[in-house]
């Protein structure tokens, strides 16, 4: 009888020690993520908290919500948001338009060719984001080559004003753009059951029928995803506006940095940045729900086959 | 052309029959690439204006790029700070990773949601926050502020490659070598490490390449002697299309072709 219970007694508390031993252990390890996150939390997260309350300091260094009320109230400021909105709309609608087909045809290519055909959406991934503008500010030039070519083919007598405006914002943040639409949108077409193709035209569906009653609706998770970077990306962008849009186009960003680096105006530049966080996470925050609808919706496609 | 009328896909469409899908994504797959390749050729031109095709081929450009004592000064802080940049990302990334995917506890998705931070917060109110900060640790335009910085905006992307290496390694293979000895810094070099060093070795890249591309942060945080070679072209094309930037342009576009390739072939190897 003492036996067992000491056996017993035994077991219980080498199985806690063990546990103990466990738990120390999953600390110890969970104590590597401590450089990255101090780096984070010091030189990010600390100073946009900082951010945070000076967007609640006003003129006479007390609280007060005067700098949110300037940026309701102030004509200057509806104009930026209303224009950074129309650039983000539209760069994500254009980036919609023509990343949708290059996807879909590359969700159906051999792997081989599919490979290549990423590489034309990685290479300008990974191409310096300023090289690119500086590109299309070359191209779309009054003496730039597009105009060359209008010219010389005879479309055109008199140069087209294609830079320093809102088309030329346009044209080169709808190509930043496109990867960022592009990978997750490829990804969540990858998932897609082909299966359910074959059993769309085994009962007699149209190709046509088939892409837009299956497919389509299959792929709207990763394709509102995707559209959701691009406009998020597209709301805080500050380069490409300042060198394509010449001054034309103040967008949120261009003007947090003017109120630095002009002004000095930490109140001002701290509330405008936190309306534009706020809107960004937002954003973010509605991909991730569809991202993860994506997952399991593909995830029972996936058990089904 | 038997080609055009054999099924293309599960829907039996023809190739015929979407031939218009085909040029389509041609055209978009040249809008992605050719802007970017089409400055190379224009960088050995020897006018003061851009053309293509050049008329008469030169070096001239490179050569005032590699004789202006401005630009090469810029292109050593850049390449400092990426490099540095590299070497603090790295090995930080990776330890967060691999501290994240083994601990597993319940509110590790909370310290992952931290971790992806910078890639959340619009870069231009982290630029802010950091000049703030700067200034009152008195770090502006030093590189070792740049470099920490940098560090943090690459973070996440190490982490993120890294933590997908992760996934699909077997970690009951670092459990064996423990099994019979080994301490788990020492499971964890000689076993663990060399099996993901593809994922980190991307990770890696993507914090070089993020240090070298930066320009907002760069713009509030460097300058005088530290200012890097992203801010000099920003400012530069504030003002004027100076062709100078044409042969820089060749020559950045030229390294990151250089890190896809490496990327792609270490890719490649783990398949």
């Amino acid at each position: 009888m003492t036996a067992i219970t000491q056996d017993a007694i035994s077991d219980v508390s080498n199985e806690h020690g063990l546990r103990s031993d466990e738990n120390r252990e999953r600390w110890m390890v969970l104590g590597l993520c401590g450089p990255a996150l101090f780096l984070i939390i010091i030189v990010m997260v600390v100073p946009v908290g900082w951010l945070f309350w000076l967007s609640f300091i006003g003129a006479e260094g007390s609280f007060s919500w005067e700098n949110y009320e300037r940026l309701w109230q102030s004509k200057s400021y509806a104009r930026i948001f209303k224009i950074t909105f129309e650039v983000a709309f539209v760069t994500t609608g254009i980036c919609m338009l023509i990343g949708y087909p290059l996807t879909y045809m590359m969700s159906q290519l051999p792997r081989r060719a599919a490979n290549i055909a990423m590489i034309t959406v990685l290479l300008p991934f990974w191409t310096s984001l300023l090289v690119r503008t500086y590109a299309w500010l070359v191209l779309l030039q009054r003496k730039g080559l597009i105009n060359g070519w209008l010219i010389d083919a005879g479309i055109i007598d008199t140069p087209l004003r294609l830079v320093h405006n809102f088309t030329g914002n346009i044209i080169g943040m709808s190509q930043i753009m496109l990867p960022f639409l592009v990978l997750p949108l490829y990804a969540s077409m990858k998932a897609i059951d082909r299966d359910y193709l074959k059993a769309a035209a085994n009962l007699g569906a149209s190709p046509v029928a088939a892409f837009w009653r299956v497919f389509f609706p299959l792929s709207l998770p990763g394709l509102f995803a995707g559209m959701l970077l691009v406009f998020v990306i597209s709301l805080g962008f500050f380069v490409t506006p300042v060198v394509l849009g010449g001054g034309r186009i103040i967008m949120v960003a261009m003007r947090v940095e003017k109120s630095i680096s002009l002004y000095s105006n930490w109140g001002a530049a701290s509330a405008l940045a936190v309306v534009l966080l706020i809107l960004t996470l937002a954003c973010l925050v509605v991909a991730a729900k569809l991202l993860k609808l994506d997952k399991v919706q593909s995830g029972s496609g996936g058990s089904d086959g | 052309m038997s080609w055009l009328n054999a099924p293309a896909s599960e829907t039996q469409i023809t190739h015929g029959k979407r031939l218009w899908l085909y040029i389509v994504s041609g055209l978009v797959m040249m809008f992605l690439v050719l802007p970017s390749l089409i400055v190379i050729p224009m960088s050995f031109s020897e006018s003061k204006y851009l053309e293509f095709p050049p008329e008469v081929w030169s070096m001239y450009w490179y050569g005032a790029y590699f004789d202006s004592k401005a630009w090469m000064n810029a292109t050593r802080t850049s390449l400092t700070v990426a490099v540095l940049t590299f070497l603090l990302a790295t090995p930080m990334g990776t330890l967060a990773a691999y501290g994240l995917h083994v601990s597993r506890f319940r509110f590790s998705m909370y310290i992952y949601i931290v971790m992806s931070l910078p890639l959340m917060v619009p870069v231009i109110m982290i630029a802010i926050g950091v000049f703030f900060l700067y200034a009152k640790l008195g770090m502006i335009n030093s590189i070792s502020g740049l470099v920490l910085a940098h560090s943090m905006l690459a973070m996440p992307l190490v982490v993120i490659v890294v933590a997908s290496g992760l996934k699909s390694y077997d970690m009951n293979q670092e459990m064996v070598a423990r099994s019979l000895g080994a301490s788990r810094a020492r499971a964890f070099l000689t076993i663990t490490l060399p099996q993901i060093r593809f994922s980190v070795i991307t990770g890696g890249l993507l914090a070089f390449l993020t240090s070298l591309d930066e320009v907002i942060v760069a713009l509030f945080v460097s300058g005088g002697e530290n200012a890097t070679i992203t801010r000099r072209m920003f400012n530069a094309l504030r003002d004027q299309i100076d062709p100078t930037i044409a042969s820089i342009s060749t020559l950045l576009i030229t390294v990151s072709v250089i890190l896809l390739v490496v990327a792609q072939m270490f890719g490649k190897e783990r398949d």
